[in-house]
């Protein structure tokens, strides 16, 4: 354990101003960030409580449809929130598919985006691991690598970020709202996380002391609610990062798909969306022909890190199912199985 | 402590026997209303935090800790390594039978396996502690890890398990191979598991002299006084262990480990209560795991799916220096008739903690391998998988040839197979799909388990106004033992169970013998119906001897007790209350006292076993792999039946570890180093409710008038035996794809093609 500063400002500017020390974290519910103070992974010689900062915990509706989301939103207040979930409804299944009850009730939304990943060896003090300690190496590479990323890696890192959430939001062209000593800025989700490249302990576009302050989404990302799904595979049915998952969101008329939007989770150091295979589907008529086809162009750049070529094949499969389930339309509740491949089964209905 | 336990609730108010009746958990309010006290909860007056500094590296040597800078540490009271370890009376290196292993103490500056104690850090403060251990920066002389087949190394061993032998044999195998028409043959693999109980293992140890108070979660109290005692050198009845509750323990807190001497012996150097409680990641190598395996099965069967030869070999892994592995292929041994089975085992040793008793500790993962080789087996012969075992069932213990003390797996597999419905099940895979297009496969397999009894000693006190104190000092892990128990001595006692405080979970009482191998309500429940028995014959002695009694003079009659009273066994009519013969004789109570143990001649005459057959339906995506266990159904016969709805608890209990095995645990370890890369609950998995959408478990009436008075087995692991083969089975139902590892995961159902057609495109 470090020592460290706790600090709990009572305003934005003030919690800005004492983060621009070096070494400063922002702590809203500690769901992850305790976790890995407390084997020593992450450091922070300040800590600074941001739970009490006024007006962060807001869901607001814009004039023109879209949405913006305070940073302190709890995971499970945004899911549960009924005009959300029937706006955004793979957002609010991602949401839900997410780790367990009782951290979805204490995690906040700004915390999600910036959650680390859970490569072993990032956790793992006594080894080498680019990402926590610039340099050191690798030893997720040649190790037990099985769950690590097969899209964007680099050979100084094959992390993947976990998050569900994240998934459906890249697809969506969510932008994140930033405050910062230089001011506000923007900054597009899906360039919100960083692939590793030589710097994997880059992880996000943030500079020193920025801290996201809402989450938006676009009203042009509510013309999918209709036919939007999030599926998740996982070896434990609630309370297990995904191996692989997918978002997929289509806007079809007469068979033909107008606009299509596809993410990956668990293939690459971020959420990764599929631009080119979003592409390859508008205009096209919706059949499994052209999902397979998508899906093909969505991993086209995909190679094993490791003992993981299965993600690849599993990423392909669970691609042209995210589109197959999103074309037979939003389930009119939530499943009972958020995220499941899995509909219900009788003694299952609960959300997980 | 214990006495909190014996509040009566409304649900335990009954006339006449209690044995038998559903009652819900004694402790069950305490628990859920937080009240309970585990060991980690106790903070006696000027208690100290020990925190256990731990190994990186599976193999080698320390070669420098900076106990300057932990020392220097604010609240750091003190910090043992092998330099300034206190001598114990027993060589850690030295095993105390029967039970014992050989321990990580400090003895040296050797390292053995990863998270093996190096150090031990006490403080004022928990944080203080830590921060200690942190800072010791241990710097190492590492030698390559040791860590699977490649690396480790091979020996012959001539026990498993517990004293088990490591091989037997029964007929001409090769023999029986050789008249075979058809041989199925395969390996398989089963994974390191952890125990991963709730409660981490934990110590609060308080010196009084050369006496010593322990509160920790502890399995088998008489013998770990017994041992404590040894390595501190005191006698054991100096030794006190307070053991109200656990938190769980499936086998690993039955064992001494070096983590807890250490504390002990930090609170006798610094005379002052310590506290050691091990974090989720330290319980990863000093208490104990399921070791590895690899195992070959080969069946020889003849033209009618007769078994001609069963041959189990296993290879298990084991600690560089110690020998406890799974007794894998000793699962073969009870099942099936064969004229010729042999079981043998060889050690692999790993740079890893040393294996120990874990949840059915062999029966488990050679029962997991054995049911599939069986399942391939029918399937060679074109038989049903429950045709086949019939085909196979033994009337008497295969190779020994004795009886069974009872055996009710014929009904069992009826009863179970009616409910499951087996009967419509198509004999070739991937032939059932539901509405929505899921593969749907059916699998089962056979539960067996010893039953064992362990010397107990109870005493039954009769007071004054009719209740009575029973006392053994047994362990309630949470399968319900002191409900159990109390109905076992109500029963004996002639009395209802709210008028029975039973106090146990404390060593001063009578042992209790260990909770364990699925032993304990056999073991101190006869010593409490027996002790119950001698209290009412002293009773009995009392009233007949008296002229003022109607009861007088029956002493050859004998008396019935019933409801609190002594019925004169000829003359309902003629009776008297406990309370009225007590008062007139002018005691304040009666004690009764008994010591109960199995005799050997029953043991010798009879092959004695719980048995069970275990059903699973399983729902497999057929693109993504995906499996959920969406049924399973196990229908048990283990003897007679203190409590169905703790033992049907049990059957649960066991069959959702039975989901985990066949689907989720495995310890992930790095060939390099020999570290455990998810040592933690978030990445090993163990099941959650949403992976158990439903169970069922049938009780099949069972009288065994042979396995001991009470006629009770045993029901604590039975459950997981028979289950990862059903699922495993019900998997290869489902896909046609046959997975010889475990767990099974999403890459083993990829085989198929990509199929764009399926249900799932459009």
């Amino acid at each position: 354990m470090n020592r460290f500063d706790y600090i709990r400002p009572v305003s934005v500017p003030e919690a800005i101003a004492a983060a621009a020390v070096p070494g400063s974290a922002y702590l809203a519910a500690g769901t992850n960030l305790l976790d890995l103070m407390k084997v020593g992974a992450s450091r922070p010689e300040r800590v600074i409580n941001i739970t009490r900062l006024p007006g962060l915990d807001r869901i607001e509706w814009l004039p023109d449809g879209g949405v913006r989301v305070g940073t302190l939103v709890r995971n499970s207040d945004l899911a549960y929130d009924e005009r959300f979930a029937k706006t955004f409804p793979v957002v609010a299944e991602a949401l839900l598919s997410g780790a367990s009850a009782q951290l979805r009730n204490a995690a906040t939304v700004g915390g999600n985006l910036m959650q680390r990943t859970r490569c072993a060896y990032f956790h793992d003090l006594a080894g080498a691991c680019n990402r926590r300690e610039p340099g050191s190496g690798c030893d997720a590479l040649g190790g037990e690598n099985r769950l690590q990323a097969v899209l964007g890696w680099s050979e100084h890192c094959i992390a993947t970020h976990p998050s569900d959430f994240c998934v459906p939001l890249a697809a969506l062209d969510a932008i994140v709202e930033v405050e910062g000593p230089h001011g506000g800025r923007e900054i597009a989700l899906d360039t919100l996380h960083r692939l590793p490249g030589a710097t994997p302990e880059q992880e996000t576009a943030l500079l020193p002391g920025e801290l996201i302050v809402a989450l938006r989404l676009p009203a042009e990302a509510s013309s999918f609610s209709r036919n939007a799904r999030y599926i998740k595979l996982r070896e434990r049915t609630s309370y297990a990062f995904a191996v692989v998952s997918a978002a997929a969101a289509l806007e079809v008329e007469g068979g033909t798909i107008r606009k299509a939007r596809i993410a990956l989770g668990g293939v690459a150091a971020k959420p990764w969306r599929a631009r080119e295979a979003e592409a390859l589907l508008e205009g096209k008529q919706a059949t499994a022909q052209a999902f397979a086809e998508a899906a093909e162009l969505a991993l086209a750049e995909a190679r094993p890190s490791g003992d993981n070529a299965f993600k690849i094949e599993l990423a392909h499969r669970i691609v042209t199912r995210a589109l197959s389930l999103a074309l037979e339309g939003t389930p009119q509740a939530m499943p009972a199985l958020p995220a499941s491949p899995f509909p219900a089964l009788s003694g299952a209905n609960h959300v997980i | 402590m214990s006495s909190e336990i014996a509040f009566p609730s409304p649900q335990h108010r009954r006339h006449g026997s209690s044995a038998g009746q559903p009652l819900t958990r004694r402790d069950g309010v305490l628990k859920v209303t937080g009240r309970a006290t585990y060991a980690a909860d106790n903070h006696p007056e000027g208690m100290l935090y020990a925190v256990t500094a731990v190994s990186s590296i599976a193999r080698g040597r320390v070669t420098a800790l900076d106990v300057e800078a932990a020392k220097a540490h604010p609240g750091v009271v003190e910090v043992l390594t092998p330099a300034n370890r206190p001598p114990l009376s027993h060589d850690p290196d030295d095993k105390i039978p029967p039970f014992g292993f050989r321990v990580e103490v400090l003895q040296d500056d050797t390292v053995r396996y990863v998270n093996q104690p190096i150090a031990l850090v006490i403080a004022e403060t928990l944080e203080a502690a830590t921060e200690g251990a942190a800072l010791l920066n241990p710097q190492y002389e590492v030698e390559s890890a040791r860590t699977g087949l490649e690396n480790g190394e091979r020996f012959d061993t001539p026990a498993v398990g517990v004293g088990a032998p490591s091989r037997t044999a029964y007929g001409d195998i090769d023999a029986g191979l050789a008249a075979a028409v058809r041989v199925t043959e395969a390996d398989y693999v089963t994974p390191p598991q952890y125990h991963n109980a709730m409660e981490p293992h934990a110590v609060v140890a308080q010196w009084d002299g050369d006496r010593v108070t322990l509160d920790m979660p502890n399995q088998a109290l008489a013998l770990s006084c017994a041992a404590y005692a040894a390595y501190f050198g005191i006698p054991a009845g100096n030794v006190l262990i307070r053991s109200p509750f656990l938190g769980g323990g499936f086998g690993s807190k039955a064992i001494l480990n070096g983590p807890q001497i250490l504390a002990i012996l930090a609170a006798r150097m610094l005379d002052r209560p310590v506290k050691l409680a091990l974090t989720r990641a330290q319980m990863y190598g000093p208490v104990g795991h399921r070791g590895q395996t690899w195992q070959k099965l080969r069946l020889g069967t003849d033209g009618e799916g007769r078994l001609t030869a069963l041959h189990h070999h296993v290879l298990a892994a084991t600690s560089s220096f110690d020998e406890f592995m799974e007794p894998a292929a000793n699962a073969s041994l009870p099942l099936y008739a064969s004229p010729a089975i042999l079981a043998e085992h060889d050690g692999l040793r790993l740079d890893t903690g040393t294996p120990g008793p874990m949840r059915a500790p062999g029966e488990a993962s050679g029962s997991a391998v054995l049911e599939v080789a069986m399942d391939e087996a029918a399937i060679a012969c074109g038989m049903d998988p429950l045709e086949f075992r019939l085909a196979n069932y033994a009337e008497t213990e295969p190779g020994t040839g004795k009886p069974f003390s009872s055996k009710s797996l014929r009904e069992c597999y009826a009863e179970g197979a009616k409910r499951f419905g087996w009967s419509g099940r198509p004999l070739e895979p991937r032939r059932m799909r539901d509405e929505n297009g899921f593969l749907v496969g059916w699998g089962m397999g056979t539960a067996v388990f010893h039953c064992p009894h362990f010397p107990a000693e109870a005493r039954a006190t009769l007071r004054a106004d009719g209740t009575a104190l029973v006392e053994t000092a047994g362990a309630d892990m949470g399968q319900g033992a002191w409900t159990a128990l109390a109905q076992i001595a109500a029963e004996a006692l002639g009395l209802d169970p709210d008028q029975v405080e039973l106090h146990s979970g404390i060593s001063s009482l009578p042992d209790g013998g260990i909770a364990g191998g699925s032993g304990h309500t056999a073991s101190a429940g006869l010593a409490l119906h027996n002790a119950g028995v001698d209290a009412i014959a002293r009773l009995a002695e009392l009233a007949t001897a008296d002229p003022a009694s109607p009861l007088f003079g029956a002493g050859n009659i004998g008396v019935e007790a019933r409801s609190g009273r002594l019925h004169r066994r000829d003359d309902e009519g003629r009776s008297e209350s406990y309370s009225e013969i007590l008062a007139r004789a002018g005691q304040a109570e009666v004690v009764g006292t008994a010591k109960a143990a199995r005799d050997p001649a029953v043991a010798e005459a009879h092959a004695l076993f719980s048995h069970g057959a275990v059903f699973a339906e399983v729902k497999v995506d057929p693109d993504l792999g995906q499996v959920r266990v969406t049924r399973l159904v196990g229908a048990f016969a283990a003897g007679r039946i203190i409590n169905p709805r703790l033992v049907r608890s049990q059957y649960f209990g066991g069959m959702i570890w039975g989901i985990s095995f066949a689907l989720q645990e495995e310890a992930v370890t790095d060939r390099r180093t020999g570290r455990i890369m998810n040592a933690d609950l978030a990445e090993y998995h163990v099941p959650v409710n949403a992976d158990v959408p439903s169970l069922d478990a049938i009780l099949i009436p069972e009288d065994d008038p042979y396995v001991n008075p009470l006629g009770v087995k045993g029901v604590g692991e039975i459950g997981i035996t028979g289950t990862v083969g059903a699922i495993a089975n019900a998997v290869w139902h489902a896909t046609g794809v046959r997975v010889r590892h475990f767990p099974i995961r999403l890459e083993d159902l990829l085989v198929n093609q990509r199929d764009v057609t399926s249900a799932f495109g459009n």
